[in-house]
């Protein structure tokens, strides 16, 4: 053992400690870490159903392919929304984001495709610090639709729409021959503004900073997954979590709580969404396992099909990157109201290892929680 | 190799063919029953092993008890050791910090 | 939950862990899980993070879906395309990688290619879709196999037609003594496979103990069994006794579950040889139909091609697998070979040792680094050493539990 011939702290100490630090295990991690870090490429030379998972494939494409091609500064931040200038205003800004929704079922427990998109929508929005002034709907819709479905879907637009207080201010309608769309596909675009400089920003992510999970995880993905009845589970508790958060996070924005950034955890789930945190931030995100929420149903899904609640899908729950001090603040507000009841802290920032996520089990151990990769598939083994 | 998970058997649904139903925190399924004969004979309410959508086997309340109270024997007789190298370790990360804060130190040892 | 959340205590694993690191003194142990799934519960809680740095977890063959050969995964997604064919499997397989793509890439391509949980699915959608041959692609061990024996059972009964197993179902002794052949392997004990026990039973690992000199304890797949397991396993080795033991009592019998056993046998017959992906052909390892059921038989209805395709030749994973190199060791991971594009089996599945080691691993190794650097030297002699002697231990930390 060398470790003994040296004094802590010393000159020899460090050198073998830095010796140490370079054996190769350590020397294949950071060459990881490097690659990771490197700008994907699309290798494949189809689309599969991962591209649209949320996860690792879905970056990949949005990156390599459309960043690359279509490249400019306001898409390349690569945010849920963009912000536009206004010329001759310099105060507040355009934010745009658009979103589509092909979900099969139409309709499944706690919503429909239309409540969706325009909560999606209104979501994407919200979470970027932005006041939803109004939104844009285009309809592709299969031939032989059956009329009262479709107007089923509109009608909870409109409840939707009235609830979250926006209106859908202009749309599109397409018909494709029977086969070529699943019934129905909607996609919303969402206009609204944002104060400037925005406080909501990812260069305001900084080491000590606290994540706030607005309630529990994977109600959403977890109804779905069941709606389809490909598993041949049943779960009468089981809701989809959908709802708009422009309420929320307006009540954040306006009590004064410095929220630093925020994003909603939709496809790829909570861990998706810390990953990208940790990776656009250069910091690193510590998560506690004991602390996330979680519903039953959802733990009962999750357990039996073998996958990781971390990644379903939520359509009505928030990442909130906090400073540290209003952290409590920040969790009884969001309690206060009717999104954010489930509403904790869920973890920290941390400097380091740079764009990484990992999580401390409730067993004592310590765990990487990466990006999805692909879709969350039920295993067996 | 085989994710197969404790779940409470609710109801046999189909005798004949050998069809039950069971419950993991509010959700169920149907499983097939097959295998549940001899040892493994399952009553309502009791818990199975579930492994893609058939019962493998009965979990036994009786010697899942053992197993714990086994486990639990241990925690008491090493909470003391745990006491000290908590000690132990809070000692030393002083000592390192100390080392850090003063440039340089003698051994902590 | 009942029967996972008492065995997933914080406490009880401390405790336990404090005992394994006083009791397995200065001697470096390497303990083989078998099981995949052990090795999904060892990375996915953190358990070697409570371990003490002298007792190894080596992570075994046990991952059905990492064992099967490219060319077999080739063979599948050829009856894929194969005309009016539904092809089923479960989910575990749709992202591994045959020679030319995976089961996701040929849906994408138009196969009908669905995830199924159970056999039994298969069998519904075999009844809703009449004139359609559906197959099911079979994977797994001695746990899962029953349940295709038990589906194929029922098809018969009930007359049905189109309902075909490509059966690549395989048993985990073969395996187990290919590993313990090898030469370059050193290990003081196995961790048995408990779901494949509640189907074969304890006894037929005794020639583990009995040729070898190896003890085996039979696990459950929470975090406080495998604990209990290594603890029980340095035990033995301790006390100078070498046997079969069950950790897993609340739900493996000592001779297994006789029925499926039974239905096993009137299904399923021993293949001469299989070919396992990275260990290569290991005779009497893998099951197939009974003449009885040759027209359930995809490979005898369907043409495949069954063009064999060796493993990539800078992949390592038979050197993982056995246990001599680990996961990072091997000159493609998590550079050529990542869990997006996998090269080699053990990448393939979340239960493959690198795929664990790649997924929840990294920063536990990092952090000890970390912490070794930070603390400069560890004091020595006072009873927490870590002088345990083992060139390759990477980081010397005496007691990791918090």
């Amino acid at each position: 053992m060398t470790d003994t011939m040296v004094e802590p702290g010393s000159g020899a100490a460090i050198r073998a400690a830095s010796a140490r630090i370079a054996d190769p295990e350590q020397r294949v991690l950071e060459r990881i870490a490097e690659i990771r870090k490197r700008k994907p490429s699309m290798r494949e030379d189809a689309i599969t159903m991962s591209h649209g998972a949320g996860g690792k494939a879905s970056h990949t494409l949005v990156t390599a392919l459309f960043g690359d091609i279509l490249s400019n500064p306001v898409l390349d931040q690569l945010g849920d929304q963009a912000v536009l200038a206004i010329p001759g205003v310099d105060h507040i800004g355009l934010a745009v984001t658009t979103d589509s929704f092909v979900v099969s079922p139409l309709f499944f427990p706690g919503g429909d495709i239309g409540e969706l998109a325009v909560n999606g929508t209104i979501n994407d929005l919200a979470v970027g610090g932005a006041t939803p002034m109004g939104i844009s709907a285009a309809f592709i819709l299969e031939e032989g639709l059956d009329v009262a479905v479709l107007r089923r879907v509109v009608e909870s637009m409109r409840r939707a729409a009235d609830r979250a207080g926006v209106s859908v201010v202009t749309g599109d309608t397409k018909v494709v021959p029977r086969g070529k769309a699943d019934q129905l596909f909607i996609t919303t675009t969402g206009v609204g503004v944002v104060a400037l400089p925005n406080r909501i920003a990812i260069p305001r992510i900084v080491p000590g900073d606290v994540v706030i999970l607005s309630g529990a995880m994977g109600d959403h993905g977890a109804t779905v997954m069941l709606a389809r009845g490909d598993v041949d589970l049943e779960a009468d508790s089981l809701r989809s979590d959908t709802m708009p958060l422009n309420g929320l996070t307006a009540a954040l924005l306006d009590s004064g709580v410095d929220v630093h950034f925020m994003r909603d955890a939709t496809r790829g789930g909570v861990a998706t969404v810390l990953n990208e945190i940790a990776q656009a931030a250069g910091v690193a995100v510590a998560i506690d396992e004991a602390s996330l929420p979680i519903h039953d149903a959802v733990r009962g899904v999750a357990e039996i099909l073998g996958i990781d609640p971390l990644y379903i899908a939520n359509e009505g729950k928030l990442v909130a990157i906090v400073a540290k001090q209003d952290a409590t603040r920040a969790v009884d507000l969001m309690r206060s109201r009717p999104e954010g009841t489930e509403a904790v802290v869920i973890g920290e920032v941390l400097a380091e290892p740079e764009g990484m996520v990992f999580i401390h089990t409730g067993f004592g151990g310590t765990r990487v929680v990466d990006m999805l990769i692909g879709d969350p598939l039920p295993r067996i083994c | 190799m085989c994710l197969a998970i404790p779940a409470r058997l609710v109801e046999y649904v189909d005798e004949e063919r050998m069809y039950g139903k069971v419950e993991l925190g509010g959700v169920q399924r149907r499983i097939n029953t097959s295998l549940l004969v001899g040892e493994d004979k399952t009553e309502p309410g009791e818990y199975v092993l579930v492994h893609v959508g058939f019962a493998l086997s009965r979990v036994s309340e009786t010697e899942a008890a053992e197993t714990l109270r086994i486990l639990e024997e241990m925690g008491p007789a090493y909470t003391d050791e745990m006491e000290q190298i908590r000690e132990w370790q809070a000692m030393e990360e002083e000592l390192v910090g100390a080392h850090y804060r003063d440039g340089n130190g003698g051994s902590p040892a | 939950m009942k029967f996972a959340d008492e065995f997933r205590d914080a406490d009880l694993a401390r405790a336990l862990a404090a005992r394994i690191t006083a009791e397995s003194g200065d001697k470096h142990w390497k303990i083989m899980e078998v099981c995949g799934g052990h090795t999904h519960t060892i990375f996915k809680y953190g358990i070697e993070d409570l371990l003490p740095s002298n007792v190894e977890l080596v992570h075994g063959p046990g991952c059905p879906v990492c064992v099967i050969p490219m060319g077999r995964l080739d063979d599948g997604i050829a009856v894929a395309h194969e005309p009016g064919v539904i092809f089923t499997c479960f989910g575990d397989l749709m992202r591994v990688p045959g020679s030319k793509g995976s089961l996701l890439d040929a849906k994408a391509a138009g196969a009908d290619v669905r995830m199924v949980y159970s056999p039994l699915d298969a069998l519904k959608i075999a009844q809703e879709n009449p004139d359609r041959k559906v197959v099911f692609y079979a994977i797994g061990f001695e746990t899962t196999a029953p349940s295709t024996a038990l589906t194929l059972m029922r098809a018969k009964a009930e007359g049905l037609r189109n309902l075909f197993v490509f059966c690549n179902h395989v048993t985990i002794i073969p395996p187990m003594k290919a590993i313990l052949d090898s030469p370059d392997l050193q290990l003081d004990g196995f961790l048995g496979p408990g779901h494949v026990s509640t189907v074969v039973g304890i006894r037929p690992f005794e020639f583990v103990t009995r040729t070898y000199n190896k003890p085996v304890v039979v696990v459950g797949f929470e975090p406080l069994d495998i604990l209990q397991g290594v603890h029980m396993i340095i035990q033995q080795v301790l006390e100078g006794r070498c046997e079969v033991e069950n950790q897993y009592r609340r739900v493996v019998h000592d001779d297994g579950n006789p029925k499926a056993l039974e239905v096993l046998a009137r299904v399923f017959k021993l293949r001469s040889h299989f070919e396992w992906r990275g260990l290569g052909f290991i005779s009497q390892s893998a099951l197939e139909l009974q003449d009885e059921y040759a027209d359930f038989d995809a490979e005898k209805v369907f043409s495949v091609p069954g063009v064999r395709v060796a493993d990539p030749k800078a992949c390592q994973c038979g050197e993982v697998l056995k246990g001599v190199l680990k996961p990072w060791e091997c000159k493609v991971f998590g550079t050529a070979c990542t869990p997006e594009t996998p090269i080699g089996t053990c990448m393939v599945s979340s239960e493959g040792a690198c795929a664990a080691y790649y997924n929840f691993g990294r920063y536990s190794r990092a952090r000890e680094r970390e912490r070794v650097l930070a603390s400069g030297d560890r004091p020595n002699g006072n009873g927490h050493s870590n002088g345990n002697g083992v060139e390759h231990d990477l980081v010397p930390l005496a007691v990791r539990a918090r």
